[in-house]
């Protein structure tokens, strides 16, 4: 029993592995053009599939350019972009069941609106309305919906991670047919809840799987800062789980690894590490400023494998869309965000009453007493406090 | 009723709560065929299958995030950290995570079905990691529930409770009390309301108060005052968060006096917190200062073990001090 897992070759000379020895290639289907390799295994899609997928990625374009507009405005306070990561998002999120729990690090808005996170959901949240579902507790971008198994975002790196192995080891015990899935950065990946995520995943049996978005950057720091090993796939193989490497620019790839990577999940009860090479084409933030620490030229280098431009050139060449199509949907959504900015920001913050609701179950009668003596010091300096008075 | 000491008493409370809920799964290091290495898992895997009692690798903030996980999908989740000196790697779930859950959502998801046990106190020549009492350091974070039983019908009720309880709970136990406290246990299944202090002893002249191992301490540093005329009235509290501030303010105004003992260090103990609170409320009572006999503020030491610890002769005298100031 014990030490199983181990090989039993034998050499006689000091021999080392270095990384080079694990041979991991990259997951390409989809060519720069809208074509696809010659023998390429393309995923299960159809033109409703695609047209999902392609309308998901417009709409997570258009939000972020206007989102990231209103933050620079001063009307948001935070806000992050998805921007050149939408097929490792959507391309991985389109071979799920709709059962399938999410658990997301935080640049993954695309995956909830897959599916169906609507436009005011959204701008409910990140204007902390009365109507955001997490009741104006947290940050812009921090969404979660319970209807739609997308478990709420938290701001801690990698915390998620064996979080999700605890959500995919519940799912078998109930004799569920889904998976969880958690997304994380490269950056995340150096967290230890990594490392106990996934080991505890292959240990345990977790049907999940952990896709990593390795965009180049965590922040300001590049990967060869980051680790100095074959990426984060190598790992996969260490913690004895199914990997594989995509190329996260390439939304067929992405989807045909992911819908492969759940069904072996499904049939095994086993996790399974996704790598997605990407990259961060936006800022880390609204508080970031890449120029301080990348060139000019890497992201337009990076603007040419434009991941949504890519999918969509298939979609032409399949004769499912035109420009003239896509146009009229960017046009459709810029309308509609507009539109739903302006109602979001408009309405309430959540009554001042919500400020102690949900830490325990019930408000203990410790904090009932001081929301009582807050409530009284709002009465007597109202304009101090503009946003709650007259909303007690 | 059955004689019975505390670890049997938590086994028969997890095998209890484990028969009446098919989503409770019990995990940890050396949780499972072993049974644990103070022995309180001992023969669950046996009854309840590997799939429900199992050992996970040794990492504490892989446990406590498995566990924030399960919860959040709607299971039971009693997660053990083998001692409590090994809770820090998970504090960042535990803190950031299992207690904001349910309030960064909305209520959307919560972690209501986790209950972490662990071992804590010193007493048993534990040195530095065998023996700390961090408490407080989880009372500080809204969103936690912290629960410490005394002796053996004490932890199973608590305990039953605190797996019940829809919030996430830290039940500490007090290890050197697993075989050393030997009482009668109430059969079958049955719970103690969590947030409720037990008043051990009535008394008029001081109310001593204590939590986990302490009290038996207590108890005997009471009982030395009574010897000399000294009537202490002794309070359990049993739940430190919430913790149950109306038992303790009524005794206090009846009696005058306070002294709260526990074993963690003085500088940011719990202790601190009750004090404040109790001389707002109960201003015009006291009579003299709330005094605290608590832990050094030194790491826990292996040889001075028993010069560091706040014990009897030290309650003794300080309940003395007060009644005399």
């Amino acid at each position: 029993m014990s030490n199983a897992p181990l090989t039993n070759e034998t050499v006689h000379r000091v021999s080392f592995l270095d990384k080079a020895s694990l041979h991991i290639p990259i997951l390409r289907i989809l060519q720069a053009d809208g074509t696809t390799y010659e023998n390429a295994v393309l995923p299960v899609i159809d033109k409703t599939l695609a047209e999902k997928i392609f309308d998901t990625c417009v709409f997570t374009r258009v939000l972020d350019e206007r989102m990231l507009g209103a933050q620079r405005q001063g009307r948001i306070s935070f806000y992050m972009t998805c921007t050149g990561e939408e097929a490792s998002i959507v391309g991985s999120t389109a071979a799920l069941d709709k059962d399938d729990v999410i658990l997301a690090q935080y640049r993954e808005h695309a995956s909830l609106r897959y599916r169906g996170f609507s436009t005011e959901q959204f701008m409910n949240q990140m204007f902390s309305n009365e109507k955001d579902l997490g009741k104006g507790r947290q940050m812009p971008i921090h969404y979660g919906c319970r209807e739609l198994n997308y478990q709420t975002i938290s701001s801690p790196l990698a915390t998620q991670i064996p979080q999700a192995t605890g959500v995919a080891y519940g799912m078998k015990l109930q004799g569920k047919r889904n998976v969880a899935i958690c997304y994380f950065g490269e950056g995340a990946a150096s967290e230890g809840d990594f490392h106990a995520g996934l080991n505890m995943a292959a240990v345990l049996k977790s049907p999940v799987i952990f896709f990593c978005r390795n965009n180049g950057y965590a922040i300001s720091t590049p990967t060869e800062e980051q680790f100095a090993g074959n990426g984060i796939a190598s790992r996969g193989v260490g913690y004895g789980m199914h990997t594989i490497r995509v190329d996260g620019n390439d939304m067929l790839a992405v989807l045909a690894a992911t819908q492969q990577a759940r069904a072996h999940a499904l049939e095994h009860n086993a996790p399974v590490l996704i790598e997605a090479m990407t990259y961060r084409l936006g800022a880390h933030s609204s508080s970031d400023d890449p120029s301080g620490y990348r060139s000019k030229d890497e992201e337009a280098k990076w603007q040419q494998h434009d991941p949504v431009k890519r999918f969509k050139l298939w979609m032409i060449n399949k004769g499912w869309i035109s420009e003239a199509d896509e146009a009229k949907l960017f046009e459709r959504y810029r309308e509609e965000v507009l539109a739903a900015v302006k109602v979001a920001e408009k309405l309430p913050i959540p009554m001042l009453d919500e400020i102690i609701e949900d830490v325990l179950d019930k408000p203990t009668p410790a904090l009932k007493k001081q929301l009582k003596e807050l409530k009284e010091h709002i009465n007597k300096y109202p304009k101090a406090y503009p946003k709650s008075a007259g909303r007690l | 009723m059955a004689q019975m000491n505390m670890l049997h008493a938590i086994n028969e409370a997890l095998s209890i709560a484990m028969k009446a809920d098919e989503r409770m799964v019990i995990f940890g290091e050396d949780v499972g065929h072993f049974g644990g290495v103070f022995r309180a898992t001992s023969g669950l895997q046996e009854q309840f299958g590997r799939d429900r009692c199992f050992n996970t690798p040794l990492t504490e903030q892989g446990i406590a995030g498995f566990a924030n996980g399960l919860a959040s999908f709607g299971m039971t989740a009693v997660a053990e950290i083998q001692f409590a000196d090994y809770i820090f790697p998970a504090f960042d779930q535990i803190v950031n995570e299992s207690a904001k859950f349910r309030y960064r959502s909305g209520n959307q998801f919560d972690v209501g079905g986790l209950t972490f046990r662990t071992p804590y106190g010193g007493g048993i020549a534990g040195g530095h990691y065998h023996s700390q009492s961090p408490e407080a350091y989880f009372t500080q974070t809204p969103g936690l529930k912290v629960v410490v039983p005394r002796n053996p019908e004490q932890a199973k009720g608590l305990l039953l409770a605190s797996i019940r309880d829809p919030n996430p709970v830290i039940f500490f136990e007090p290890k050197r009390l697993y075989r050393a406290s030997v009482g009668e246990v109430p059969a079958g299944d049955y719970q103690i309301e969590l947030g409720k202090a037990q008043v051990v002893k009535q008394g008029r002249d001081i109310t001593v108060l204590a939590w986990g191992a302490q009290m038996e301490i207590v108890e005997k540093a009471c009982e030395r005052a009574e010897k000399e005329g000294i009537s202490c009235e002794i309070i359990d509290l049993r739940t430190l968060a919430p913790w149950d501030v109306d038992t303790v303010a009524k005794s206090v105004t009846k009696t005058g006096r306070l002294l709260i003992n526990h074993e963690a260090p003085l500088t940011g103990g719990f202790a601190g917190e009750i004090a404040a609170t109790i001389q707002q409320e109960c201003f015009l009572s006291l009579e003299s200062p709330i005094s605290r006999v608590c832990g050094l503020d030194t790491p826990y030491p292996l040889i001075h073990e028993k010069e560091y610890m706040p014990d009897e002769l030290k309650t003794f005298e300080a309940i003395k001090a007060s009644v005399a100031f």
